[in-house]
């Protein structure tokens, strides 16, 4: 199931929702559907604000698939890019008290895998969840 | 669904009863507006009351963090009142938890401000 939506906050809500009907067909437990939707969820907001700015010229793609044994969930964008390891560490005592920089770190505390790719231009995020493991992340 | 907040007063200390989400674009700038306008007004002892707040994003937590530091840099303090569980994990492994003053009762709570 793929989706291309506009930049907008509606999208980031669609494609949340989306994946929280997805882990909850496959059957993962209600914390772990929390985590999974609100791990998609950050991605998603990721690529509508940061990515791509909320400009309506670009769009965010969102793909859902279970393939039995992973929940995959790819988000791109039409930005400009990110390298991951640019990005500040949200635990570190001098960035603490900052008031945003925390997506992809509850990203990557939340799904089993993250996978990071530079489309040029833009970037997709990969997230997948391995079923029938344990839980991840609080 | 967007945040619900409301406002009351109890021994000179402003409670926000928050309920919903706490989200980019919903929530977050609720929140930023309300405690802008209780500083504005001189309230400076602020208590976050987040016991119906079932679910807060990245966005919603840094607006936690810049309305801490925005009350706490204008000498006043904020507080926050009933995590719900969603929430008290979500502080914890942001390694928040430590950083704010969190109160489950409000009665303890609204004692702990300092009293000028």
């Amino acid at each position: 199931m793929t989706y291309t939506l506009d930049s907008s906050l509606d999208s980031v809500n669609k494609v949340e929702q989306t994946a929280e009907q997805l882990a909850r067909k496959a059957g993962v437990d209600e914390d772990e559907i929390f985590r999974i939707s609100m791990a998609v969820r950050e991605a998603a907001v990721n690529a509508v604000l940061h990515g791509n700015a909320y400009d309506p010229e670009k769009r965010m793609t969102a793909s859902f698939e279970n393939t039995g044994s992973s929940l995959v969930i790819r988000i791109t964008d039409e930005g400009k890019g990110l390298d991951p390891a640019t990005l500040p560490d949200p635990l570190a005592p001098e960035n603490l008290l900052r008031g945003s920089g925390r997506g992809i770190f509850l990203i990557r505390s939340f799904m089993d895998e993250v996978h990071f790719k530079q489309l040029h231009p833009g970037t997709e995020l990969t997230l997948i969840k391995h079923l029938g493991t344990a839980p991840t992340g609080a | 669904m967007s945040m619900k907040i409301s406002t009351r007063q109890v021994d000179g200390v402003t409670i926000l009863d928050l309920g919903g989400r706490i989200t980019l674009g919903e929530g977050s700038v609720q929140l930023r507006d309300s405690v802008r306008d209780l500083l504005a007004k001189g309230q400076k002892k602020i208590l976050l009351n987040l016991g119906e707040v079932n679910y807060i994003d990245s966005s919603g937590i840094g607006e936690l963090v810049s309305a801490y530091t925005t009350v706490r840099n204008q000498g006043g303090e904020l507080k926050l009142l009933n995590l719900t569980r969603k929430v008290h994990d979500l502080l914890q492994i942001t390694k928040l938890y430590t950083v704010f003053d969190v109160k489950d009762d409000e009665a303890s709570a609204i004692a702990s401000y300092a009293h000028a």
